[in-house]
């Protein structure tokens, strides 16, 4: 079973905290991750709100790649690009069609036999089962996990855990130690792209979530996708401005959570590099 | 020498849309043994029945085929119109044009030649048709009506008033169905009980009904005016003539804490108990699954403290063979739960209620003597939320249908909230109001007027609880979509009706039709909304479809008629389309050499077995028998016969082959 990623253009960028955190889970258990090699962008929001075509050729580029690569099924940690993956690979499947149309696009043969695997999954089939006695620092921490909108929708397409109340996450964290709260706003909007054009948009719907956590007493919010680590954690200042609250709840990558849990550093698991102060693990 | 008339209908435009019906006229008249062939708009009509009958005797037909529809409706008007030409109704078969040509296929010149294909095929076959004569059986003149709702109730009564006997079988310990639960009656607010427990003992006091309740349906055999229904009547565990219903054991149980059904779970009950006080019959009945004394072995505390000494701990489940003439079924609905939203939670917020239960909370019997009471707390709620179409009208959750009653209960729930209490706010989240009815949309509009209650036109995202009070998020799609949230104190959902349990089982018992949703399915959406497929058999109530009371009870008395003219008659004819052991001069009597085959494989048991004797009383021949009374002419045992001694009136082996020859060769 050969494992590859697929980092897309965050997990260099504005993530590599959480690319960190994967590679040092990786390293930890011995699990080899090799990268998609010549990997192009997903085509994030952008191409699918300008042309179907482009939405569904890059990330058939990619999986065609992974293919040439030989890799059995590859993690995508980052959420859109998960979604975006496997929307294609899921269109790309029902109409042949237009598989040989994005195939000559591309001009690469592609089969879509490399699986496609979230960072939780990844999490669930490769390291929880090796976790016994591993965890040395338990994450005895109040915490509402986030999973936004990519992770678990749609569900017709996805089939990954449930739309309306995801759970898998929450299982996770209780396996390290973490007390998972109830949490309404698992997978309220973040305000995801408007982070740019409009930010006083995310400063009111990620301030919601952020502070429906800390009601609920939570202390830390756990997430698995780096829009909305980006909003809640980037974000903050213009969140707290717009609330006119001081909201100090850090957001930590679930893969952060469980390399502290292993005993990992800080550094290693890239939380220096956030905008919130993170003082639990 | 066969004369044969064919008469091809246009139905309209719709065969003669696509299909040529002239050329197919043309083409069939110039065949051997056609002695007519004409066409005509709508051959169904009286001038097109004419037609036939004037046909039939002007030109001597020995056969008629009806190119036309389906034989699903209008056989038995040809085989009527041929019947008063002079022609046994036998020798008219139907071409069906319609379903299977004209309805499924482009206009062209292939369509129209399959249209001609299939009119040869019945030439040939009417060729082979002999006159047959009805057979007629006699008519059981008992009535069962299966479920003891207000749809049961109307239908027995009405039938039992005719001065015909009713059977009525109720799953339950009483009867009363959900109209009992009902706190009140849109769209005039009478109290429930108040019309419907007087009907409850009027049933049980009617000479000509006998009540089984706490019964089930184990099977049904038999056909129209002769079927033979064994009941299981399931143990209550206890002597109903002895029992004089005091209730003293029920106080006494030990076992307190089971949810109690009549209350929708909002109370408990004990293990040995009355459903509820207006019960008919209103005897106990122990829940054998969650008594002591069935689980551990010991208790009965029932046994000693009842003064009649009624308690029977060994009673056996009794099985009643019954006759029976006719069956209505009235076996109702059930609604959804709240743990069928996941994204109101699962079920796991006490305060989100469904209508069942609201009705519980607003009843003057119910658990909290008729004070709406929040179920977390016990407190009055400020606020309420009602969730309209919860579930309903949604293909996403697999319910496409409107369930008809829930605009109108709405209503009635915030009326009744704010007539409690008045300083109360109702919200009802609405997607459209259906009101259609006498007086309904009056009602909804008093509740706007009136009542003041607040109906915001969006659907619900999501509930969660916050702080005690339930945050409830939607759009009001009347104010340009904004959002809405309501901090809320209680919410009701209007969850959509479904089938019944066992409803499923149930018509495969009975061999009647039902559709995805598990509903019971009439015969005709239109023209014969009461009877289903299966003669003698028919419909009343919600177990149809979801339906409000009015309608309910129209469709009980509307079945109750149709069983009465039934009973109208001593005898029933049917169709003699039954199969047949062909039977020959002695020493031979017969080619069936009584290997018994056709028995194990006839779905109704119709073969028995017959004995040939001689003079000295010793038998020298046996052979196959078939009843035609309960033979459904299915030809399953034509098909397994070896030495071909079985054949099908109307479909013998000899005119499939014809029909099969006349496709394969060229004409």
């Amino acid at each position: 079973m050969k494992t590859g990623i697929y980092p897309g253009c965050s997990l260099n960028g504005s993530a590599r905290d959480y690319n960190e955190s994967v590679f040092a889970l990786a390293e930890a258990f011995g699990l080899k991750l090799e990268q998609v090699a010549d990997w192009n962008c997903c085509g994030a929001t952008a191409a699918h709100n300008l042309n179907k075509d482009l939405s569904l050729a890059l990330p058939a580029r990619i999986l065609s790649l992974a293919e040439q690569n030989g890799m059995d099924e590859i993690i995508v940690p980052c959420a859109a690009c998960y979604n975006r993956l496997t929307v294609t690979q899921n269109e790309l499947k029902r109409d042949p069609e237009l598989k040989n149309r994005i195939s000559e696009v591309i001009e690469m043969s592609y089969n879509g036999t490399s699986q496609i695997i979230n960072v939780i999954e990844w999490i669930d089939k490769y390291i929880i089962p090796e976790l016994e006695g591993k965890v040395i620092k338990p994450f005895d921490r109040k915490v509402a996990c986030y999973y936004g909108c990519l992770l678990v929708r749609p569900y017709k397409v996805l089939g990954y855990d449930r739309p309306e109340d995801p759970q898998s996450m929450d299982i996770v964290m209780s396996k390290i130690g973490a007390t998972p709260v109830y949490y309404p706003f698992k997978t309220e909007c973040c305000g995801a792209g408007f982070s740019m054009s409009r930010t006083d948009i995310v400063a009111n719907l990620s301030g919601k979530i952020i502070e429906d956590a800390e009601s609920r007493s939570a202390e830390a919010i756990i997430v698995a996708c780096p829009m909305c680590h980006s909003n809640l954690d980037m974000r903050r200042d213009d969140i707290n401005k717009y609330w006119n609250k001081k909201f100090e709840i850090p957001v930590i990558f679930i893969t952060q959570a469980v390399g502290l849990a292993l005993g990992l550093s800080a550094e290693k698991v890239g939380l220096k590099r956030h905008f919130v102060d993170v003082n639990v693990g | 020498m066969a004369r044969i008339g064919v008469f091809v209908c246009h139905c309209g435009e719709n065969i003669s849309a696509t299909v040529d019906c002239t050329k197919v006229a043309e083409s069939i008249g110039k065949l051997k043994h056609v002695a007519l062939s004409a066409e005509y708009k709508y051959m169904c009509s009286d001038p097109g029945q004419t037609l036939i009958k004037d046909a039939i005797r002007e030109h001597n037909l020995t056969g008629v085929v009806v190119s036309a529809c389906s034989p699903r409706m209008h056989e038995p008007t040809f085989r009527r119109a041929c019947a008063e030409g002079g022609l046994n109704p036998f020798l008219c078969e139907m071409a069906n044009l319609r379903e299977h040509c004209s309805w499924v296929h482009e206009k062209n010149d292939l369509t129209t030649e399959k249209a001609i294909d299939i009119v040869r095929t019945q030439v040939e076959k009417v060729k082979l048709n002999h006159a047959l004569q009805p057979i007629r059986v006699p008519v059981t003149k008992r009535a069962l009506v299966i479920g003891g709702g207000i749809a049961g109730i109307q239908a027995a009564l009405d039938i039992a008033n005719t001065g015909h006997k009713v059977v009525m079988v109720e799953r339950s310990p009483s009867i009363g169905g959900h109209m009992s639960q009902l706190s009140e009656t849109f769209p005039t607010l009478d109290c429930s009980q108040c019309i419907l427990t007087p009907r409850m003992v009027e049933v049980a006091q009617h000479p000509n009904i006998t009540l089984y309740t706490y019964a089930e349906i184990e099977s049904v055999e038999g056909f129209i005016g002769n079927f033979k229904v064994k009941v299981r009547k399931k143990a209550k565990s206890l002597d109903e003539k002895t029992c004089t219903g005091c209730g003293l054991c029920t106080t006494k149980c030990p076992q307190k804490k089971i949810p109690n059904e009549f209350e929708q779970g909002m109370g408990m009950r004990p293990a040995i108990y009355i459903p509820f006080p207006q019960a008919v019959p209103n005897k106990p009945v122990i829940d054998r699954e969650h008594c002591t004394y069935y689980i551990k072995g010991k208790c009965k505390v029932c046994e000693i403290v009842c003064p009649t000494k009624a308690i029977r701990f060994d009673q056996p489940d009794e099985i009643l063979d019954l006759d029976i003439g006719a069956i209505v079924i009235a076996t109702g609905f059930d609604i959804k739960h709240a743990d069928f939203f996941p994204e109101y939670g699962y079920g796991k917020y006490k305060d989100v209620i469904d209508g069942l239960q609201f009705e519980r909370l607003a009843s003057a019997s119910g658990p909290t003597s008729g004070v709406i009471q929040r179920p977390s707390d016990g407190q009055v709620p400020k606020n309420i939320v009602f969730v309209a179409c919860a579930g309903s009208r949604d293909p996403a959750k697999g319910i496409e249908y409107c369930s008809k009653i829930c605009c109108m209960y709405t209503a009635k729930h915030a009326m009744l909230y704010k007539h409690k209490f008045h300083e109360g706010k109702a919200y009802i989240f609405y997607m459209d109001i259906r009101a259609g009815g006498k007086n309904y949309e009056e009602f909804v509009r008093r509740a706007i007027e009136e009542d003041h209650v607040d109906y915001v036109r969006g659907r619900i995202s999501t509930i969660y609880e916050k702080n005690g009070k339930l945050i409830v998020k939607g759009a009001d799609t009347l104010l340009g979509g904004q959002p809405v949230e309501i901090s809320a104190d209680m919410v009701v959902l209007a969850t959509a009706g479904v089938a019944n349990s066992g409803a499923e089982e149930l018509a495969q018992k009975l061999h009647v039709s039902y559709d995805s949703h598990k509903f019971f399915a009439e015969a005709h959406p239109k023209l014969k909304p009461v009877e289903t497929n299966t003669a003698g058999i028919f419909l009343a109530g919600a177990c149809q479809n979801p339906k409000d009371i009015p309608d309910s009870v129209s469709q009980a008395s509307g079945a109750a008629v149709k069983v009465a003219a039934l009973f109208s008659q001593d005898e029933l004819t049917r169709e003699p389309l039954v199969a047949y052991v062909n039977r020959m001069a002695p020493p031979l009597y017969s080619t069936c050499v009584a290997c018994g085959l056709c028995k194990p494989v006839c779905p109704y048991q119709a073969i028995e077995s017959e004995e040939f004797k001689n003079r000295e009383g010793k038998v020298i021949k046996k052979a196959a028998k078939i009843n035609e009374g309960l033979c459904q002419g299915c030809g399953t045992c034509v098909a397994i016969c070896r030495s071909k001694s079985i054949d099908l009136h109307g479909y013998s082996n000899n005119q499939v082959y014809a029909e099969v020859v006349a496709l394969l060769n060229e004409y």
